[in-house]
């Protein structure tokens, strides 16, 4: 670690915090004022009954039906761009399974990125089905969160408020500003906009390189083919990047994502995007907080998510800046070069804005990344993976991290109250059976799907073959694909070869039920408590807005992970960084 | 069910227009009027305007005249900007450490009288394989080589190299770093 390394922690910290209160107020008036004027207009004309207050089923049908919707849409444009406009690399149609895969992955804000953008995407695609779904699947999230915490807020009612309101409100007042603002202070960086064709530019050195071809007796020889140009892939980058950064979506525009140098070309526009992923999560805290009239029960939430984030940040820099013991080269950190282990890393960004990216992208459902996570070292790739498997509620996605880590708060205050002996109570609503079991399903869903698909594809031929790096890095590169998408996180160990039908029907049904099989039961909740009347605080009610609350929030997020991944975790990274050293010193 | 379906696809219809279309195009209206060149890809033109590069983009140099870049693992050839693609290949992979060791050979042949440690970053490949930048180490590293190339003093190729460097920008983000094309195309223009 470095003093610059810890300089750019610090501010990267300070910056994001300092953004928690303003924008949190923000969001909560937005979802406490009541729809007026021109905008009861648009909803009447739509056909919504702005004013319906929605039980929990209903509210969940709406969800439901928007998404399928959406997802059909998305599915259909990728089967169709050939004949649409906006493609003028004539792209052909996108195949079946990965069309399938990718309508999933960004209906459900896990945006997997089984293509590569530049190279199967037409820009019509990538605006009207992927920049569309990065802001719908988020608002989905925010509001299925917002009508939880209207649970909490309400008493002996079966309302929780209405989905077309909170989902168009998110939309439009939240997330198209914030995104608006970021395109353009990203263009001003440098990164691309436009609706051009590829450019094409002449190289100063000819490269030559060796291509295996067959020669006029079919006998396989490499012939030598000279290439005087070099081709760059441009489109409409910078509006789809804002989005995909704020709203927690993290499917790139090319197929290396905020690597790319026309996605991120400078360290500024790196700190930028980088903020946009945690930004909203870290804020709806305080939304949280203020909506349900005490603003230190969100602050407690945001101080436990901070503290393991900021761990974690250490952990991975140091081992990233560490560097690769296998390799007999220059790897200490000096005023002239970042060192470290610099494979699969940009040198604009060096080690600690490689690694602080790989953790925030993976505590935040985000996915994206600005180095290739599948050559960080075995730890450094240890920590992104183990921040997914805690269910994405380190910040998590838009609305979705903090509604998980509710659902672990409701688990915390339930051991407690074991502990103790008196009924569990949070915020006022008794914790009862009922909320119970739905908790339960929310915990267990995403670790069935990550540890029965990774079981599943390893004792499958179809799965082994995309495996890239042989042994324990190969487990880890299927247990990492699995963990991203039974978490919605979207972000790859991309050494695995995943378009294939097997990975992309597999990781689609894994993103499927780990999105819905959540957001149902977290409404569910939503609705029984919102029936329940308000407990006055008593001498046994466990006080949620303490310090010592946020301790045993953290120890329930970090038992849970631990007991469930470590013997997975154990298998992969853990025996490579085992392995690693071991070559070191035979 | 039929009455989710209206307000599901008007809104559905609504929304997209909305940020599928106006709010890229009102993106696309603002980058044109302000930031025209760096919209379309911050494109380096030579005397006769003829499109010779990106300054965000890197490009392959092999020659010893030339600065070199890091290394590239894009198919089927280095630095294809039309398909980015990092190695992804996995800390301990021996292909990985086989791979470094060719490019550490190539470098020390082309120069035999450097004796100091190759910096990581010249002989590992890039996160998109279109990294433009080498870090200050690897520009130093190859500065004997240049000058003997070319000719030219080494403390005469050092200042252009300095010239060429970018620091943290706004003195805390990023890593120092000189962008490989832009230096040799400087190098042309002095010395062709």
């Amino acid at each position: 670690m470095t003093g610059h390394n810890f300089l750019q922690i610090a501010l990267y910290l300070v910056v994001l915090l300092a953004l928690v209160k303003p924008l949190g107020a923000y969001m909560a008036r937005i979802y406490q004022v009541q729809p007026a004027g021109f905008e009861q207009r648009l909803y009447r004309w739509c056909g919504v009954d702005a004013g319906q207050d929605m039980r929990w089923t209903q509210y969940a049908v709406a969800l439901l039906v928007f998404n399928l919707l959406g997802l059909l849409v998305v599915y259909a444009l990728q089967r169709c761009q050939a004949f649409l406009p906006f493609n003028p690399q004539h792209l052909p149609a996108i195949s079946p399974d990965s069309a399938f895969n990718t309508a999933i992955s960004f209906a459900s804000n896990t945006n997997w990125q089984g293509y590569g953008g530049e190279t199967t995407m037409s820009y019509f695609t990538q605006m009207l089905g992927l920049t569309v779904q990065n802001f719908l699947s988020a608002a989905s999230g925010m509001a299925v969160l917002v009508a939880l915490i209207r649970g909490f807020i309400r008493r002996n009612t079966d309302g929780i408020g209405n989905f077309w309101v909170d989902m168009t409100r998110s939309t439009v007042y939240i997330l198209l500003p914030l995104s608006l603002l970021l395109a353009v202070l990203l263009v001003g960086q440098g990164v691309v906009q436009n609706f051009e064709p590829y450019q094409t530019v002449t190289l100063t050195e000819t490269v030559s390189y060796e291509q295996p071809t067959q020669d006029a007796s079919g006998k396989s020889v490499t012939e030598t083919i000279k290439i005087q140009q070099q081709t760059l892939a441009l489109g409409p980058a910078a509006s789809q990047i804002a989005i995909k950064q704020l709203g927690t979506n993290g499917g790139g525009f090319f197929n290396v994502n905020s690597a790319h140098p026309f996605e991120n070309p400078t360290p500024l526009s790196n700190f930028l995007e980088m903020l946009a992923i945690l930004l909203i999560p870290a804020s709806l805290c305080y939304t949280f907080g203020m909506m349900v009239g005490d603003t230190r029960q969100g602050w407690v939430i945001l101080a436990a998510m901070t503290l393991i984030f900021t761990t974690l940040v250490f952990v991975d820099v140091s081992a990233e800046q560490s560097g690769n013991p296998l390799l007999q080269v220059d790897q200490l950190a000096s005023e002239s070069q970042a060192g470290g282990n610099m494979e699969g890393k940009e040198t604009r960004f060096g080690i600690v804005n490689s690694a602080l990216w790989a953790v925030a992208t993976t505590a935040a459902s985000n996915g994206s990344v600005n180095a290739m996570h599948d050559s960080f070292t075995p730890l450094g790739g240890l920590v992104p993976m183990w921040l997914m498997q805690l269910g994405e509620v380190i910040f998590g996605g838009v609305g979705s991290g903090l509604y998980g880590m509710i659902v672990f708060a409701i688990v915390a205050v339930f051991i407690a109250g074991l502990m103790i002996g008196r009924t569990p109570e949070y915020l006022g609503k008794k914790i009862e059976a009922f909320e119970m079991k739905m908790a339960a399903v929310i915990i267990l869903v995403p670790p069935l799907m990550v540890l029965g698909g990774t079981a599943l594809a390893l004792m499958l031929e179809v799965g082994k073959v995309g495996v890239l790096n042989n042994g324990a890095h190969g487990f880890s590169e299927v247990l990492y694909a699995f963990s991203s998408a039974g978490n919605n996180n979207g972000s790859a160990f991309a050494g695995l070869s995943a378009n294939t039908p097997f990975y992309n029907l597999m990781l689609g049904v894994a993103m499927l039920f780990s999105r819905y099989w959540l957001m149902i039961p977290v409404l569910a909740i939503a609705g029984s408590l919102a029936n329940k009347k308000i407990v006055p605080v008593g001498a046994g009610t466990l006080p949620t807005h303490t310090p010592l609350f946020a301790v045993l929030l953290m120890i329930t997020v970090l038992m849970v992970g631990a007991l469930t991944f470590v013997p997975a975790l154990a298998l992969g990274p853990i025996v490579e960084h085992l392995q690693m050293t071991q070559q070191v010193q035979p | 069910m039929l009455n989710y379906f209206k307000p599901a696809a008007m809104l559905l219809l609504l929304l997209t227009l909305l940020t599928g279309v106006l709010y890229p195009l009102v993106v696309t209206a603002f980058a044109h009027t302000f930031y025209a060149d760096k919209a379309n890809g911050s494109l380096l033109y030579d005397a006769k305007r003829q499109a010779i590069g990106s300054a965000l983009i890197g490009q392959s140099f092999t020659l010893p005249k030339y600065f070199w870049g890091r290394a590239s693992a894009t198919a089927p050839y280095p630095y294809n900007a039309g398909a980015s693609s990092g190695s992804n290949l996995g800390a301990t992979n021996p292909v990985l450490i086989d791979a470094v060791n060719t490019r550490v050979k190539i470098l020390q042949a082309a120069d035999p009288s450097n004796k100091t440690p190759v910096p990581v970053d010249l002989v590992t490949a890039s996160g998109s394989g279109l990294d433009p930048h080498i870090s200050v180490a690897a520009a130093e590293y190859q500065i004997k080589r240049v000058a003997k190339a070319r000719n030219m003093d080494e403390n005469k190729l050092r200042e252009l190299v300095n010239a060429q460097t970018e620091s943290r920008q706004w003195l805390v983000f990023g890593e120092p770093r000189v962008n490989v094309l832009q230096l040799n195309l400087a190098l042309d223009a002095q010395q062709p």
